[in-house]
């Protein structure tokens, strides 16, 4: 089975993918993440204006089978959340990378998104 | 530990199923989405390879009585062709497993088959086999777990696909009847059984003809994912987890399914559960829903109000078919009432929930 890896996105071992744009990263989980999961029914998030940490947990997806802890790619103060997740979870497997993101957070560190996968490393991990 | 294969092991790997260890076999848990399997079974129908749950004949002239002291239902009130559900117990009344008793369609001897859970074949021919010698009864006790394959059918649509494939009138039949006849070109017994709440049958075939069975009976395959979601929303038991001997020990009356106890017959344990049944229970399994944003999961506390502990969750999920968390539960006796408000602490924050009776779906 192929997963969806986009090319302009930087990428967790634990299976986060992160979009940077002016100072503002967009977080969420991997297609091969939302496939080992499978169907998600409830996701829990933080606050706008919670601050996250740099591989430090931030929520928590859970499937039908399985409850997963997911970890912030990069650190900083949370500035929008897809609510639209609490009532269709559903989201996170049908469109993972758009219609499913979860966090929008200011970076507090933008010489962290060096330590991140590129979509090549990423991809090698779930091969 | 060498996990045990189902005859379908390969087949299932074509299909790109997922595997589990669910009592020692690996087993398919998902081929395509629980909820999509989940949806098929109850909007029309779905496969199951069930081939991990245990077959033990017991056969000869003390058959019955053997059987009959050895599970907690009446199987003297079976006929030929019809099966019970009960409980396995030990002295103190504790269940050790639950299982199907059928009276096989025998037109000489009377012949039982009881379905242990998987893993529990060899320790429950282990229990037969040693009491039949401690009370000199004449039975013969033949573990054929590994001679049949079973195929569970079920949703709507399940009589409807199976007519084609056998010679056994299933229109005639009765839930929990059972009948010899051909399914796929395998000799099988086919039974009107299920762990689901739909219409369905469970086909017992040769082990080694599974596939054609399998194969013939055109439906959405399903994984024990599906499996469970779809009994629990039954509030049905799942052995291992609502009760253990030793880490879930209960009684037929705590688990609720009293209704299996025949008090009037003897068997082991009988006297533990009289006592039980005229005392009352301290616990029992209620179903709850929560009214919190949340999923209740096996092992979750359950408190009052104001954090005093009631009890913990054994069985929960989100129901597929209702869009809502569910859960059982062992509370104090008088939760049973449906309506009662208590808490489930999930991630160390107490949910709000509330009692409500099984089967959560009306079927």
């Amino acid at each position: 089975m192929s997963f969806d890896v986009p090319e302009d996105l930087r990428y967790l071992e634990s299976h986060e993918w992160v979009s940077v744009d002016d100072g503002v990263a967009r977080i969420g989980i991997t297609d091969f993440a939302q496939d080992e999961l499978g169907d998600v029914v409830f996701v829990e998030l933080p606050d706008e204006g919670d601050d996250v940490t740099a591989g430090e947990e931030f929520g928590v997806v859970e499937s039908i089978k399985a409850v997963s802890d997911v970890y912030a790619p990069v650190s900083g103060t949370v500035t929008a959340v897809n609510e639209s997740l609490f009532d269709e979870p559903e989201l996170l497997n049908e469109d993972p990378f758009d219609a499913g993101w979860m966090l929008e957070v200011e970076l507090a560190d933008e010489g962290e998104l060096d330590d991140l996968l590129s979509a090549d490393d990423y991809a090698d991990q779930i091969a | 530990m060498t996990l045990r294969s189902p005859p379908l092991s390969g087949v299932h790997e074509e299909a790109d199923a997922r595997f589990t260890d669910f009592g020692g076999w690996e087993m398919p848990v998902e081929f395509a989405s629980i909820r999509e399997e989940h949806d098929a079974v109850r909007s029309s129908a779905g496969k199951f390879d069930v081939s991990h749950m245990g077959e033990v004949t017991v056969s000869g002239a003390d058959a019955a009585a053997l059987t009959q002291r050895l599970t907690t239902n009446d199987v003297t009130a079976l006929d030929p062709g019809e099966a019970q559900y009960s409980a396995i117990t030990d002295e103190d009344g504790v269940i050790l497993d639950d299982t199907v008793v059928y009276r096989l369609p025998a037109d000489e001897d009377e012949e039982f088959l009881f379905i242990p859970n998987a893993r529990h074949d060899e320790e429950m021919t282990e229990r037969w086999v040693a009491y039949r010698d401690e009370w000199g009864l004449d039975a013969a006790v033949t573990n054929r777990t590994t001679e049949y394959a079973m195929v569970a059918l079920q949703g709507p649509d399940a009589p409807d696909l199976l007519r084609p494939e056998t010679g056994v009138d299933i229109g005639e039949m009765d839930r929990f009847d059972i009948a010899s006849g051909v399914v796929a070109g395998a000799e099988s017994l086919v039974a009107r059984t299920g762990y689901t709440g739909e219409r369905g049958f469970e086909i017992l075939c040769p082990w080694d003809e599974a596939e054609a069975v399998w194969t013939a009976l055109e439906c959405q395959p399903c994984g024990l994912g599906a499996r469970d979601t779809l009994r629990l929303e039954m509030g049905f038991l799942l052995s291992g987890q609502d009760f253990h001997p030793e880490d879930e020990p209960r009684n037929p009356y705590e688990a609720g399914i009293g209704w299996t106890v025949k008090l009037d017959t003897e068997f082991v344990g009988r006297d533990a559960l009289e006592r039980a049944d005229a005392e009352g229970v301290e616990q029992r399994l209620v179903g709850l829903e929560l009214v919190d944003r949340g999923v209740p999961r096996h092992g979750y506390e359950v408190t009052t109000g104001d954090g005093d502990h009631l009890g913990h969750v054994t069985s929960g999920t989100m129901s597929p078919t209702l869009g809502e968390p569910i859960a059982l539960a062992y509370l104090p006796a008088a939760y049973r009432d449906p309506g009662r408000s208590v808490r489930v602490v999930v991630r160390g924050e107490p949910k709000k929930a509330r009692t409500r009776t099984t089967p959560f779906l009306d079927r």
